[in-house]
């Protein structure tokens, strides 16, 4: 049932914008680009239109999940200060045209994939936006504050969709760059979390801040750390990528777990002043972004 | 109803129109272009 923040019918139909809005643009370019490396990083040679397919269909598929996520989470949007002036909590959009706008997209993008590309990549597809929709949004995010650790499997699909699209297989590379990206999410939204907790609690989310407490939720931040950059270090020892993504991903993962210990070692509880949560938060995002990149330019020298 | 409302009620419904139509576009010359390297892959 839709909450009473958020009305039924607008008087004026939606404008573009807000549906594009729906689509969460900004999420969307991580998605592009860690698909695209997947892609790029393949050890084959994809026709550059069904390569452009491929990531179009990832993309509008990511659009399609963000979408269904605030037509199912209108409510706990309108509760939330980063959230409540999206379309739906802003009263700029009806909740049925956000479900059949999302539904449309998955749909297309789905067969679209299957269609030009290959039926492997779209399975891979229709499984991610269903974990993310289903497992993620409609189960998980309101009953368990450990939503993130299993949530962020649905982020880490794209790579993965990408290495499908151009070899029509999966290998242990893309799987790495999988458990490399679901293993990131906890710490990385768990930063987030502790900055914003009063947000989630306020919309009566389980986050872990809220639920296990801010100490608690630090020590995760370090505890899933460790296992991410043995994930992250791990294709260089195993011969599946050179030293220039050996050497990148040493660096920036010492960095990343020194601003992790950062933050386990902080007591600061007012939410203005955690820097090393912001820090970490930032760097995180930069950190995805440059190795990622490192990656596709590593594979290219090598090939 | 008053005159403003129509004018933006219109004016979304242009817009909406307008990008859809684009959209439509894109596709059709996607489709063409995924069919041509379908058959030359």
């Amino acid at each position: 049932m839709p909450s009473p923040a958020v009305p039924i019918t607008p008087a004026l139909p939606a404008e573009w914008r807000d549906f594009l809005a729906l689509t969460k643009p900004r999420v969307m370019t991580l998605v592009v680009f860690t698909a695209l490396c997947g892609l790029l990083a393949a050890p084959t040679h994809i026709n550059p239109i069904l390569g452009f397919t491929a990531i179009l269909c990832t993309a509008v598929g990511a659009g399609a999940s963000g979408a269904l996520n605030m037509w199912y989470e209108a409510d706990l949007d309108a509760h939330m200060k980063r959230t409540r002036n999206r379309p739906l909590p802003a009263g700029r959009m009806d909740r049925q045209s956000a479900l059949h706008f999302g539904v449309a997209l998955a749909v297309g993008s789905v067969l679209l994939m299957g269609l030009a590309v290959n039926l492997l990549a779209a399975a891979i597809l229709a499984g991610s936006i269903l974990f993310y929709v289903l497992i993620y949004t409609v189960w998980l995010k309101r009953r368990t504050p450990q939503n993130i650790v299993i949530g962020g499997a649905a982020g880490a699909f794209p790579p993965l969709i990408g290495w499908a699209a151009a070899t029509g297989r999966v290998e242990a590379l893309p799987v790495l760059l999988f458990l490399l990206i679901f293993l990131w999410t906890p710490p990385h939204f768990w930063a987030l979390s502790l900055f914003v907790r009063t947000d989630y609690a306020a919309a009566g989310v389980p986050m872990l801040p809220v639920v296990a407490g801010i100490q608690a939720t630090r020590r995760q931040v370090l505890i899933y750390t460790l296992p991410m950059a043995a994930a992250a270090v791990a294709p260089w020892p195993l011969g599946l990528t050179g030293a220039i993504y050996g050497a990148t991903a040493s660096l920036l993962t010492a960095w990343f777990a020194i601003l992790a210990a950062r933050v386990a070692v902080s007591r600061e509880t007012d939410q203005a002043l955690m820097k090393p949560e912001r820090a970490l938060f930032k760097f995180s995002i930069l950190y995805l972004f440059v190795l990622f990149g490192a990656l596709v330019i590593d594979r290219l020298i090598l090939a | 109803m008053t005159p403003q409302f129509d004018d933006e009620y219109r004016r979304r419904q242009r817009a909406r129109a307008r990008v859809t139509g684009w959209i439509l576009g894109g596709l059709v010359v996607l489709f063409f272009a995924i069919a041509i390297a379908r058959m030359m892959h």
